[in-house]
């Protein structure tokens, strides 16, 4: 028999069909709905006169719209003071309501962003295939699941027949060996693997990461780095199944218990790549040469160590770089040959899918411990990725670190990830921030975005300016 | 869904690689619970020199006219010629709405991110590859002459220039059979349903876990 890889493996098991034309019939096991990107499929569905296929399939929550402001929030849906965001979070209210989808909604115990929401309360588990109107769901893939964005018509789709009609992809490993140094985390490892591949180096594959830091990082570290798949251009990323992983599922709200359980583990740990299946690309990194990383520009790929310093025009290989670095700096405000630690911050934000889980929370507050916000600073926003993360970390006394050092501790949602809310930049303004793109305007129009890690970011705000990590004591080895 | 078979006309351009579809379409307006009206709001923050925000007029915002699709020479162009990795980052259908809703039929470029180049066919846009060389002569050709058009024929796969070069694209068979036929995709997964309970079924008794445990 031929040797598969973990995504030949869920693929496999998740084929209905093979059509004719090339393209297959792949069976959705989760799908995940907000607020942005499911009015369109739901009002498609009720115009085409259909009903979702299945619905113990389908989980929703609010994120990308909602306030993370405590008074704002306590006033629920009606008291959302942008209309059009309200009609939005009403709108999806009202369809899970109607269909009997299954929805964790605004102030509830479980809602959270989708990404943080969906393993942590085990509603994803290893094995299935997880789509969501939202091109971060690779997230799901550190369980071993086959995750990804859809768009809306696919939403729609997915709720009328629990498939999807799609092309396999090709299959590339990204392998990391050695072991990382004392202040460098998911985050940096998932930004360096982005500056050396590429924002389009994963187009058209699915991403498996392997090799012994994968497998020493937590859960969460991967759900980490295979959030940011989509920012190497691959709308899957994926890492399989060991004893970490079955801890991380055991005892979860949706997760069986018991002998079902026990089935379940035998299944998953199938779940890896057979020893000698062939990848179409190999890339590997040495954990040993990853500093924590800082983007500059206005691309993921824009990405730097923090000892080093903004590239220069004649180090560009290509015209097309030139013209791409030229228009990144004039948008950031930065000069050629710059030093990474003197860019200023103005603002700060610690949250988004990617970094906004408790070790996120517990990474940051170790920086913010006993110290202050740089008076420079103008805002520092710690924004939970959940309600079950904004639980635990005030259990643990995190909420009280945060305020104390002068930083704002909020309601779980998006946040200033794309700042469909309140929470964003002014023109001009730089942040450090967790999140996981740098594109122009993402923050705000105007915004300028440092991609960083947790503890970086927490660095920056106490700082007044990017800095690292690694000089402050009580950053975690 | 939206049929296309072939489309002339005025090309407009969008010269830089990684455009991403925040680029595309702002944060700001997915707010919207429509698929419509997009339009106005495409390339918010080049096109126009304040903060764009939905339900706004665009009529009398102050326009950028350094931004290529602002100039006379390019009003009503309906092929946008963009640089490689077009449509990166959020998968929002909402890049190819506002592209289309605005008047564009077509892009051509020399790749694109897997999600935008996916959710355009699902709305009668035909993104078409060419080589980068491919484009680079599209790009100087429209720089050297007003009123450059093209011709995109989707049955024989070719864009075609006025002066008779003829470029061939590659795409896939049932996306090409899609488009043509404007085919209802989710009507045509339904007709194998029977196939779909029947996996159902099976994957049931081999992992009960995956199933009715969300309540």
């Amino acid at each position: 028999m031929t040797e598969e890889t973990l995504y030949d493996k869920l693929w496999n098991a998740h084929l209905v069909k093979e059509n004719d034309d090339g393209s297959s019939l792949l069976y959705i096991d989760r799908h995940v709905l907000h607020e942005v990107t499911s009015p369109q499929a739901f009002e498609g569905l009720r115009l085409a006169g259909r009903l979702p296929w299945r619905l113990d399939t389908n989980i929703a929550t609010p994120d990308h719209n909602i306030s993370t402001d405590k008074a704002e929030r306590d006033a629920g849906v009606a008291g959302m003071v942008d209309e059009v965001s309200r009609i939005q979070v009403q709108t999806l209210d009202d369809n899970c309501d109607l269909y009997g989808i299954k929805e964790f909604k605004i102030n509830e115990m479980g809602q959270g962003i989708v990404h943080v929401m969906g393993p942590e309360l085990g509603v994803t588990m290893p094995g299935m295939t997880v789509v969501c109107g939202d091109s971060h769901t690779a997230t799901h893939g550190a369980l071993a699941c086959l995750a990804h964005g859809i768009g809306t018509s696919e939403v729609e789709h997915v709720l009328a027949t629990q498939c999807l009609v799609t092309k396999k992809m090709k299959n590339m490993r990204v392998t990391v060996n050695g072991a990382l140094g004392t202040g460098v985390t998911p985050k940096d490892v998932v930004l360096a693997i982005i500056g050396k591949i590429g924002t389009a180096g994963g187009n058209g594959h699915a991403i498996e990461f392997a090799g012994s830091v994968f497998r020493e990082m937590s859960i969460e570290g991967r759900m980490t780095v295979c959030n940011m798949a989509i920012e190497a251009g691959a709308r899957v990323g994926m890492v399989a199944v060991d004893d970490k992983t079955i801890d991380y599922c055991r005892g979860r709200q949706f997760v069986p218990q018991g002998e079902m359980f026990d089935q379940a583990v035998g299944y998953w740990e199938t779940l890896v790549s057979d020893a000698n299946a062939v990848f179409d690309i190999e890339v590997d990194l040495v954990a040993e040469s990853i500093a924590p990383q800082v983007t500059w520009g206005t691309s993921p790929e824009m990405v730097a160590a923090v000892t080093s310093f903004v590239p220069t025009l004649d180090e560009q290989p290509s015209e097309e770089k030139r013209k791409g670095l030229e228009r990144a700096l004039e948008y950031m405000g930065l000069e050629a040959g710059q030093a990474i630690e003197s860019i200023a911050v103005d603002r700060v934000f610690i949250g988004s899918c990617t970094n906004s889980r408790i070790e996120d929370m517990r990474a940051a507050a170790l920086i913010a411990k006993g110290r202050q916000v740089a008076g420079s600073v103008k805002q520092v926003l710690v924004v939970p990725g959940s309600q079950m993360v904004k639980a635990q970390a005030e259990a643990e006394g995190l909420d009280k670190i945060f305020m104390a050092a002068g930083m704002d501790w909020r309601e779980p949602g998006c946040s200033m990830c794309l700042a469909m809310n309140a929470d964003k930049l002014g023109s001009g303004e730089h942040c450090a921030s967790t999140s996981n793109r740098n594109f122009e305007g993402r923050q705000g129009s105007g915004g300028r975005t440092h991609l960083m890690s947790p503890a970086m970011a927490a660095a920056a705000a106490i700082a007044g300016h990017i800095t690292d990590v690694r000089a402050f004591s009580g950053v975690n080895s | 869904m939206k049929a296309f078979t072939q489309h002339r006309g005025l090309v407009g351009p969008m010269d830089r690689a990684n455009v991403d579809t925040d680029m595309i379409i702002p944060k700001q307006f997915l707010k919207s619970i429509k698929r419509s009206g997009f339009g106005p709001n495409l390339f918010d923050e080049l096109r126009y020199l304040d903060e764009g925000q939905p339900g706004k007029d665009c009529s009398d915002r102050p326009v950028n006219h350094s931004f290529p699709l602002n100039q006379d020479r390019y009003k009503g162009a309906s092929v946008l010629l963009a640089r490689k990795n077009f449509g990166c980052g959020s998968s929002r259908e909402h890049a190819p709405w506002a592209l289309e809703d605005y008047g564009f039929h077509v892009v051509i470029a020399p790749s694109y991110a897997d999600i935008f180049y996916n959710n355009c066919f699902k709305n009668g846009l035909l993104p078409v590859i060419l080589s980068e060389q491919q484009v680079d002569i599209l790009f100087d050709e429209l720089a050297a002459q007003e009123g450059y058009q093209l011709s995109i024929d989707l049955p024989t796969q070719t864009v075609t220039t006025d002066s008779g070069q003829v470029f061939s694209f590659e795409l896939d068979k049932f996306r090409k059979e899609c488009l043509l036929n404007g085919l209802d995709e989710i009507g045509l997964t339904l007709q194998d349903a029977d196939q779909i309970k029947h996996y159902e079924t099976e994957r049931a008794a081999q992992h009960p876990w995956v199933f009715g445990v969300i309540k």
